[in-house]
């Protein structure tokens, strides 16, 4: 298990006049201080673990999330920024002595321009539920994490969120064009706009993705795209992982770049065919999922054009989806993976590293030696474009020595992405989960830099101190 | 600039050279690359350069893996060329503004000022700038300390992007020594939309139409009223649709169908047209002139260049949909408040690109931040460069 900072006794000692603090700020129901209702929010998306904290605070404006920052910062009293608690790198557990701060109360969209292809919309407002205020006109949001029917745009800026299609449109850092940011000191600050690259430090880039550690964001303004006339996926089955990894090379390599292109290997197929029944491969030991778009005719014909070259790798079999409606089939599985492994193992952690696509079937080679080592099942899913893993490691969380191993294979096969020229985290954050692991990608003196931009904002360490960075060489958040 | 003669510059041939150079630096110092963009922002109060120019070579180029990574001292040029070898190319297309500044024969612009100019051209509204093709820096702070941010591969949010705060950062925060950047495919096939029309609002208004359109344009640039660009006068609206080539058809077709008054432009005289708006060079701004490059809500661009032009004789160039424009007039102080003014009244943001060196050096070049901004920009300065070694001065007085 993972080192929590020593709580502070004084903070602990003073609860009653914290939240009395706190109640004078946010009025009615917006401090939670009950145990029982304290508990939805003693834990995220990485539910191995799990602590209560000292209070959960859901301000309803900027205002408030500025008195109550500012009011944490004068009391000493450490902070966790929250949105719908999907992090699976544990980015918004919270810490016995902190006051968690949720934003789903924030959830107005306060502005769409069509004509400037933007929204204005506040932290709390979910991914999907962003596209759904803009679809009527032919638009969507473009970055699609899993979770996105429930994770919030806040939470998508603070870690930098990707998903499948990220392939041609990018992540969330690539789609943004302005925020409103509170300082651990209360200050309200209004970065970037409604236009294109401002002048000045790119206070937009380093936000993105900061996990918290930064301050806390609660208005967000997105770019918005209209979408293709269409899109359609085909699947592709291979006899061995290197042959598909070979193909999703040649792929990329033709100049052709598919909305989405997914991989999953043959633990995965079978785990999503049991649960979803979409018709994949059972006797493949890999298979793609390639999206294109475009109007009927441009679908056919970038179809066409990547069913010739998958064709040169001795596929299995192939299918190009004729309609909506069998793309959506296709893609059923591919989407409920996570649930699928979930229905096979009583529990799993998801891997997230990156690896430069060259060194797929390494890797994957790799992972398997290492399945076999830890007597632990694994399977494969990944966004294949761009190189990011999702291992999927099963264990039982009720065998704390079943736990440890799983911990362990998941250090190894990160340690494996930053070995060949990859990284810990592609998509999912470093959060509490692969803090401990930041020294295999950086040296102390680069941790040492980023350590001193984070307290050029937040010195005394207040905001969000358990996650990103290791607990050593920083008497701020000493462990227990 | 202000460098004093007799001083030698220092351009080290490795990295660690750069380093040394700082650590042992007594003085701050002007960081630059092959000193294209000497002209821009304000002039830096040092009196020796740091340079990059001779970290040069491209270190990895994987095709297959669209990633490449160069010295900052690599130029553009060598860049492109390398990349056009296998049909691949840099999707921001960073400018090569050495015409627009002045100084056309100057040593081509390097990687590694791009970087850190963060620097786009017309593909920018498609969703990546430069910056956004930034996987993974390596980088001298103001201390001496060899540092990296980022990677080699293209999804990574390990730890906090320095790549980004450094991208931008015109050499204040660290000297960029190598760069890796994300490629794109050479698209099969490229045609423009040239579209005429009666002025500013109109020319948005057809931009708009187009960038609203299911059919991914990947350029949406406005020639005004006086302004040519080889045979191609304005006033026009011109949309480019880059991809597979039957797609371009296709599209072209659709476009065409809404706007029948519309012509179409491939081959080389397109290409040359992009090159001309990306490097600026169609505002041919005389010795004594200004160059400002202003970004704003496109809705916003026609009613700020009309309060332009009612103050100053301001040419301009519209391109990212009306949300960039580059403006080149009278140099002076009325103009820049004229022009800071109606910037602000739109809600955007203005850099002065080029002017002479007094004027930049007494005001503004980018706008003022306000004091919690300011604050954090100091802190933020000081945790990368405490002892103010680096370009001290080049962005805002005093910094």
């Amino acid at each position: 298990m993972i080192a929590l900072p020593a709580p502070k006794a004084d903070v602990l000692g003073r609860r009653q006049e914290i939240l009395a603090g706190l109640r004078a700020l946010v009025p009615g129901d917006g401090v939670i201080s009950e145990p029982l209702r304290l508990k939805p929010y003693e834990t995220d998306g990485l539910s191995a673990y799990r602590q209560p904290p000292l209070a959960v605070v859901l301000p309803t404006s900027t205002a408030q999330v500025a008195a109550v920052l500012r009011f944490c910062h004068e009391n000493g009293v450490r902070v966790v920024p929250r949105g719908a608690g999907t992090s699976l790198s544990g980015g918004a557990l919270p810490l016995a002595d902190a006051v968690v701060i949720g934003l789903m109360r924030m959830n107005r969209i306060l502005d769409v321009s069509f004509e400037d292809r933007l929204a204005v919309v506040e932290a709390g407002v979910t991914n999907l539920g962003i596209t759904k205020a803009v679809e009527g006109e032919g638009f969507f949001y473009a970055p699609d994490p899993s979770s996105q029917l429930a994770c919030m745009i806040g939470g998508n800026v603070m870690m930098n969120s990707g998903g499948a299609h990220c392939l041609k449109y990018g992540v969330t850092a690539n789609n943004l064009l302005g925020v409103k940011f509170v300082t651990i000191t209360g200050e309200v600050i209004e970065i970037g706009g409604g236009y294109l690259d401002a002048a000045g430090y790119d206070w937009l880039g380093i936000i993105t993705g900061s996990e918290g550690q930064l301050g806390i964001v609660t208005e967000v303004t997105v770019r918005i795209l209209r979408a293709a006339e269409g899109q359609r996926a085909m699947l592709a089955a291979f006899g061995s992982t290197e042959v598909a990894g070979a193909a999703v090379d040649a792929i990329m390599a033709s100049g052709v770049i598919p909305v989405a292109l997914e991989f999953m290997d043959r633990p995965c197929i079978h785990a999503c065919e049991a649960f979803a029944h979409a018709g994949y491969p059972l006797d493949a030991e890999a298979m793609l999922i390639i999206e294109v778009e475009g109007s009927a005719e441009e679908q056919d014909a970038l179809l066409a054009k990547i069913r010739d070259i998958c064709a040169r790798f001795d596929p299995i079999s192939m299918r190009v989806a004729t309609s909506a409606e069998e793309s959506v089939a296709i893609w059923k599985g591919r989407k409920g993976a996570f649930g699928a492994v979930g229905r096979i193992s009583p529990d799993y952690l998801c891997m997230d590293g990156t690896i430069p696509t060259g060194e797929l079937p390494h890797v994957l080679r790799r992972i398997g030696e290492m399945s076999e080592a830890y007597e632990l099942g694994v399977a494969n899913v990944f966004h294949a474009g761009d190189g990011n893993l999702h291992p999927l490691i099963m264990f039982d969380a009720n065998d704390p020595e079943s736990f440890r191993k799983a911990e362990a294979f998941g250090a190894d096969i990160l340690r494996l992405c930053v070995e060949v020229g990859g990284c810990l985290t592609g998509e999912h954050g470093v959060g509490v989960e692969k803090r401990d692991l930041m020294g295999v990608q950086f040296n102390r003196a680069e941790l040492a830099q980023q350590r001193r931009v984070k307290s050029a904002f937040d010195p005394d360490w207040l905001l969000n101190p358990a996650k990103v960075f290791p607990l050593e060489d920083n008497p701020l958040v000493a462990a227990e | 600039m202000s460098a004093v003669l007799e001083v030698p510059d220092m351009a080290p041939g490795t990295e660690e050279g750069i380093a040394t150079a700082l650590r042992n630096a007594a003085a701050p110092l002007v960081i630059e690359g092959n000193g294209s963009k000497r002209g821009m922002l304000r002039p830096v109060q040092a009196g020796r350069t740091l340079s990059t120019r001779n970290l040069t070579g491209i270190t990895l180029y994987r095709p297959q893996e669209m990633v490449i990574s160069a010295r900052a001292g690599t130029t553009l040029p060598e860049i492109e060329a390398a990349l056009a070898e296998h049909r691949q190319m840099l999707v921001p297309e960073p400018p090569d503004l050495r015409a627009m500044m002045g100084v056309p024969e100057a040593p081509p612009p390097t990687i590694g000022g791009l970087v850190a100019a963060n620097l786009s051209g017309p593909r920018r509204i498609t969703g990546f700038a430069l910056r956004d093709a930034v996987l993974g820096i390596r980088f001298v702070n103001g201390e001496g300390e060899v540092l990296r941010s980022g990677g080699r591969v293209h999804k990574n949010v390990t730890g906090l992007d320095l790549c980004k705060l450094l991208a931008g950062s015109h050499g204040t925060l660290g000297v960029i020594t190598e760069v890796t950047l994300k490629l794109g495919p050479v698209p099969e096939r490229m045609a423009t939309l040239v579209v005429p029309v009666s002025d500013e609002a109109a020319g948005v208004a057809a931009l708009t139409a187009g960038l609203t359109s299911p059919y991914g344009i990947t350029g949406a640039a406005m020639l005004p009223a006086g302004i040519v660009a080889g045979r191609v006068e304005g006033p026009v609206a011109l949309l480019r649709l880059e991809d597979v080539a039957a797609s371009v058809a296709y599209r072209m077709e659709r476009l065409r169908a809404a706007m029948p008054e519309a012509r179409v432009l491939e081959g080389m005289e397109a290409q040359r047209l992009w090159r001309a708006i990306r490097d600026v060079t169609v505002l041919q701004p005389g010795a004594n002139e200004a160059v400002w490059r202003l970004s704003v809500r496109p809705s916003q661009a026609p009613a700020l260049a009309a309060a332009l032009r009612a103050v100053f004789q301001a040419r301009m160039l519209l391109d990212w949909g009306g949300g960039l424009i580059w403006v080149a007039g009278e140099a002076s102080e009325e103009a820049h408040a004229a022009l800071m003014g109606a910037t602000r009244q739109a809600g955007g943001s203005f850099t002065l690109f080029r002017a002479p060196e007094p004027l930049r050096a007494a005001l503004p070049v980018i706008p003022e931040e306000g004091p919690a901004l300011a604050a954090l920009s100091r802190r933020v300065k000081a945790a990368l460069d405490p002892a103010g070694r680096l370009n001290p001065g080049r962005m805002r007085a005093g910094s």
